[in-house]
């Protein structure tokens, strides 16, 4: 009796634990972290600890992820305004006192460590936009899209000025979904795509150097093989010699002759699909299709204006690291500091992914709570 | 009311449910162009791209070349290379640094200083890929990791080229030191664009010749095209392209010289820059205290380094080039050489001297109390009259001084071929209010001007602009760039290339002007200040005393020597060439704290005039041992 109310304690306990965490969504995130953890072994084969460091950096991605999905939606939206703020704060603090890293000042000194404000912005921007829109939901006009536009551009551009180009496409990204999901009219997202790709010519004047070559070589590869063009032409070999079912695991020469330059961060995909092959990229695909599928499924059907937006944006914003960085990888895209979702090593990374997939829980376990 | 917001909220939903429809669709595209991508690249062109990888068994690894040798004017050989090994760390590749080091020491003799130099490399270079924990392992040494490697993954052997300053201290300021490229220097490089050119090359020139000759130094980096298996050893090696190595550079100047200078200092703080008038050669070049320029080769521990930085004496500190002083009362004879030629001074004109000159209600004190009397120019500067210049300056006026003493080469950098030259501070109106901010500090106060004439005040020069002004006394007013180089020897072509003596500038002096100084010079070495240092000297020369405050005396105060700290006393100068008629050397000789000018400076000077025009030989200079290099081939 005595012993029966005790497992119900722990039964209870255990449920009001895991009672925030959706099935699916954390089913699929952890084989996707597994396949990362499997990849990256091979990739730092000379330095197994990574694989450890990896594991570390998981437990804190996890711990914020159950820890966002214990909040309600109306937790987050209160967070809204004092976080894009704060973002914007740090990332003017980057641009007058940062330390500067392979040309570029990305980084603040936070005593011990070093850590990137701009990979805040990418959550913290969508989280803006919505709640800019839901305060705005019964009045929408198209002065309320224009100060969206503004309170994107702003970290948009700071972010590209120093320079992480990057980062800046992703949070743009996430921005612009936003946006999109609150209804800009189709009219106006059409003229929007035929200014874009005139200001094209004009942008092109303002990148720095090493991007443009980076969208130079992407054209022809082989115009600097030993620079820039080194990435993709190697990462293109690694890909494609992985033919059908791949080399199989630790036997990928791309990856173990170290001819794929950031093999276990930006450019693991290269690894997994010299090991894998199409069988293993079919996979893969299907894990980040099936991922996003969820997410949008709990979009439509979020009950407020902002959860919606939010959870909208929060997952084509796991399309567009996945899209990025397989597309950089293959050599279809130029090659920006996109890490493959889930996957590739890093702990600030997957801190902010596992966010999103938290923020994504707390929307869809609290769909019917308001509309009662 | 409420039935059209709930339609209205449906309709909302149903809007939002199609973009999201209309997302997927876009995602599914997008997915599918990704698709379409891989079945391309893996099973269309898998054949193409599976020999690509096949072929990609070729490693290219640098060849570094060796160094050029730093020579001096008669083929001494002041910098040199060897080669030996040492154990090097790749830290991306070891997990626990620590353990691995005390597991390395229980093989080979790793001390407290190998650790922290280490630690010290390890934190200045961030992207090196290979770091030495020790340095010139012995034979025994090496045999015994090498039966224990299996146990250091990360830890390799490797043969490497060396630098060694077998004079030690000497010429110091003038080799310089290398050391290892740090990020700094890194994105210098790549920078100027010759970063491929340093792959593989860890030390980099950073100070004196070996950080202004760089570039001759350095040489070309060669390829080696090595085919590696799948472990990525390399099995053959498939083409060699080999490294050219460096230029050697030498030097006008001469080590024996130099050993002289710097003996004749003892122990004692300052400089002495010696010339060739003729030519700008730079025949001495003295900052003393030097330093073991060996110490920096292997990367400095943090010990040595900070005993180094952190000494009162600033070793680290090339005052030839970089230490400001005022000149004193060398000053007098271009001042002196200026009144002639701007016409406010003819050579009889006198002056009397009751031992001290008035102006606006200061007393400017003459240092022979009593006075000299009745002075004319030559005896101003024979027995180095100071009354005489306070009355000559306040004729002249700071404009015209500072405008007739700029040419010679006074207050600017004389381009000698070392970086970082100080410009020196030749005062005037317009550089004090550029130098200060308040207006009350930007004004210039007549009573400023009198202290300029015996070289106080505001002056402020290095002996590398004294030895350049003595120069061009002794030549005329031909003024030559100072330069350390005389030749840059390509080995490999077997050609060399001479650094011709560049033209600073041509002081139109006239030459009976010019012959009235040099006459004064030489009278002060026969019957005046520097008499007692040149008795019997067995060649003419011209010379001037100096002696400059470090502390400013109260106006009917007495400097008393032994009542002032040692760091307080004043700085002794001299200036000298020789011989009077055709002078083969000029030079500037600075002691710090050493008092009056004939007793400290002079002697030095004389050292270095009978040396270099009578051959008086003095000891042969102490050299290090030659360190025995690596037998050819070893170096894989």
């Amino acid at each position: 009796m005595a012993l029966d109310t005790a497992q119900l304690t722990i039964r209870r306990a255990a449920s009001r634990f895991t009672d925030s965490i959706d099935g699916p969504l954390f089913a699929l995130s952890v084989v996707l972290v597994g396949i990362g953890l499997v990849t990256l072994y091979s990739a730092s084969y000379e330095y197994p600890a990574r694989v450890t460091a990896q594991l570390a950096n998981l437990a804190v991605a996890f711990t914020a992820m159950w820890l966002i999905a214990q909040a309600s939606p109306q937790t987050l939206m209160r967070f809204a305004v004092p976080v894009y703020f704060f973002g914007i704060l740090l990332l003017v603090a980057v641009a007058l006192f940062g330390d500067v890293a392979n040309g570029a000042r990305r980084w603040l000194h936070v005593g011990v460590t070093r850590f990137q404000p701009s990979e805040m912005m990418k959550i913290a921007m969508p989280l803006m936009l919505a709640w800019y829109f839901h305060r705005h939901e019964a009045t929408l006009r198209a002065l309320d899209f224009i100060v969206a536009g503004l309170l994107l551009l702003v970290p948009v551009l700071l972010i590209a000025r120093q320079p992480d180009l990057g980062t800046a496409v992703l949070v743009l990204a996430a921005g612009c979904y936003v946006i999109f999901f609150a209804g800009l009219s189709w009219k106006v997202i059409a003229g929007l795509v035929v200014v874009g790709i005139g200001a094209l010519f004009p942008l092109w004047g303002m990148l720095h150097d090493y991007q443009r070559r980076r969208v130079l070589t992407l054209l022809d590869p082989t115009t600097d093989p030993l620079g820039a063009g080194y990435h993709i032409i190697q990462s293109t070999i690694a890909v494609g010699s992985g033919g059908i079912l791949g080399k199989g695991w630790l036997r990928g020469t791309q990856t173990h002759l170290e001819f794929i330059p950031e093999r276990h961060t930006d450019f693991i995909f290269a690894v997994f699909s010299e090991e894998f092959g199409l069988a293993g990229n079919c996979v893969l695909l299907l894990l980040y299709l099936l991922l996003i599928a969820r997410g949008l499924m709990i979009a439509a059907n979020a009950p407020t204006f902002f959860s919606r937006l939010l959870a909208g944006a929060v997952t084509l914003i796991f399309f567009t690291y996945a899209f990025v960085n397989m597309g950089m990888v293959s050599g279809i895209l130029p090659v920006v500091g996109v890490p493959l979702p889930f996957v590739s090593y890093g702990g600030t990374a997957l801190a902010t992914l596992f966010v999103g997939i938290g923020i994504l829980m707390s929307i869809h376990r609290h769909r019917k709570l308001v509309q009662t | 009311m409420r039935l059209t917001e709930l339609k209205n909220h449906e309709r909302e939903l149903y809007y939002f449910q199609l973009r999201i429809g209309a997302a997927g669709i876009a995602v599914l595209i997008a997915f599918g162009i990704l698709f379409a991508r891989f079945f391309y690249l893996q099973v269309i062109q898998r054949d193409y791209y599976h020999t690509k990888a096949e072929d990609n068994r070729i490693s290219i690894v640098p060849i570094p070349p060796n160094r050029g040798l730093i020579l001096d004017r008669n083929g001494v050989v002041l910098a040199r290379n060897y080669s030996a090994y040492t154990l090097e760390i790749m830290p991306a590749k070891v997990s626990d640094l620590e353990s691995t080091i005390n597991g390395l020491a229980e093989v080979v003799d790793i001390q407290p200083r190998d650790r922290s130099r280490f630690k010290k490399l390890l934190a200045e270079t961030r992207n090196a890929d290979s770091l030495p924990i020790r340095t010139r392992l012995t034979d025994e040494e090496v045999a015994r990791f090498a039966a224990n490697r299996y146990r250091f993954a990360g830890v390799e052997i490797k043969a490497r080229l060396f630098r060694q300053y077998p004079f030690e201290a000497l010429a110091s300021h003038v080799i310089g030191y290398i050391g290892r490229i740090n990020d700094k220097d890194q994105e210098r490089l790549a920078e100027q664009g010759v970063d491929a050119n340093y792959r593989g090359t860890d030390f980099i020139g950073k100070s004196g010749l070996e950080g202004s000759y760089q570039n001759e130094l350095h040489g070309t980096t060669g390829i080696e095209q090595v085919e590696i298996d799948a472990g990525g050893r390399g099995i053959r090696t498939l083409s060699r392209t080999p490294a050219l190595a460096g230029n050697d550079i030498t030097l006008a100047l001469d080590i024996k010289l130099q050993q002289v200078a710097e003996s004749s200092f003892g122990d004692r703080r300052g400089a002495l820059v010696a010339l060739d008038p003729s030519n700008g050669g730079v025949l001495a070049f003295v900052s003393k205290p030097g330093y073991d320029p060996n110490l920096f080769v292997e990367g400095i521990d943090p010990q040595s380094w900070a005993e180094l930085n952190n000494s009162p004496d600033r070793p680290l500190n090339n005052r030839a080039i970089n230490g400001l002083y005022p000149p004193g009362s060398t000053f007098k004879p271009f001042l002196a050489l200026a009144a002639l030629e701007t016409g406010k001074r003819k050579p009889a004109q006198a002056i009397f001297d009751p031992g001290h000159f008035d102006f606006g209600g200061r007393r400017f004190r003459d240092d022979k109390i009593g006075g000299h009397g009745t002075v004319d120019m030559y005896r101003s500067i024979v027995e180095s009259c100071d009354t005489y210049y306070y009355i000559l300056s306040n004729d002249m006026g700071i404009d015209l001084i500072a405008r007739s003493i700029a040419p010679f080469g006074f207050g600017s950098r004389t381009g000698i071929d070392l970086d970082g030259e100080s410009a020196g501070i030749l005062p005037s109106p317009e550089w004090k209010r550029k130098r200060f901010r308040k207006p009350e500090q930007q004004k210039w106060y007549a009573g400023e001007t009198i202290s300029i004439g015996i070289g106080q005040g505001y002056n402020a020069y290095t002996p590398m602009q004294l030895a350049q002004a003595t120069a061009a006394i002794a030549n005329n007013g031909v003024l030559y760039k100072p330069h350390l180089v005389n030749y840059v020897d390509n080995q490999r072509t077997n050609t060399r290339r001479t650094i011709e003596p560049e033209l600073s500038r041509k002081i139109p002096f006239q030459p009976e002007h010019v012959e009235f100084i040099k006459k004064a010079m030489a009278g002060v070495n026969t019957a005046g200040t520097g008499a007692r240092a040149f008795a019997g000297a067995q060649y003419t020369s011209g010379g001037k005393t100096g002696t400059a405050q470090v502390i400013a005396i109260k106006a009917n105060e007495k400097y008393i020597e032994k009542n002032v700290a040692e760091r307080h006393r004043d700085h002794s100068l001299f200036i000298a060439f020789a011989p009077l008629e055709n002078p083969k050397i000029a030079l500037a000789v600075i002691v710090e704290n050493g008092g009056f000018g004939a007793r400290a400076a002079a002697p030095i000077a004389r050292a270095v005039l009978d040396y270099y025009l009578l051959g008086k030989t003095p000891p042969e200079p102490k050299q290090v041992p030659v360190i025995e290099t690596l037998k050819e081939g070893a170096s894989d």
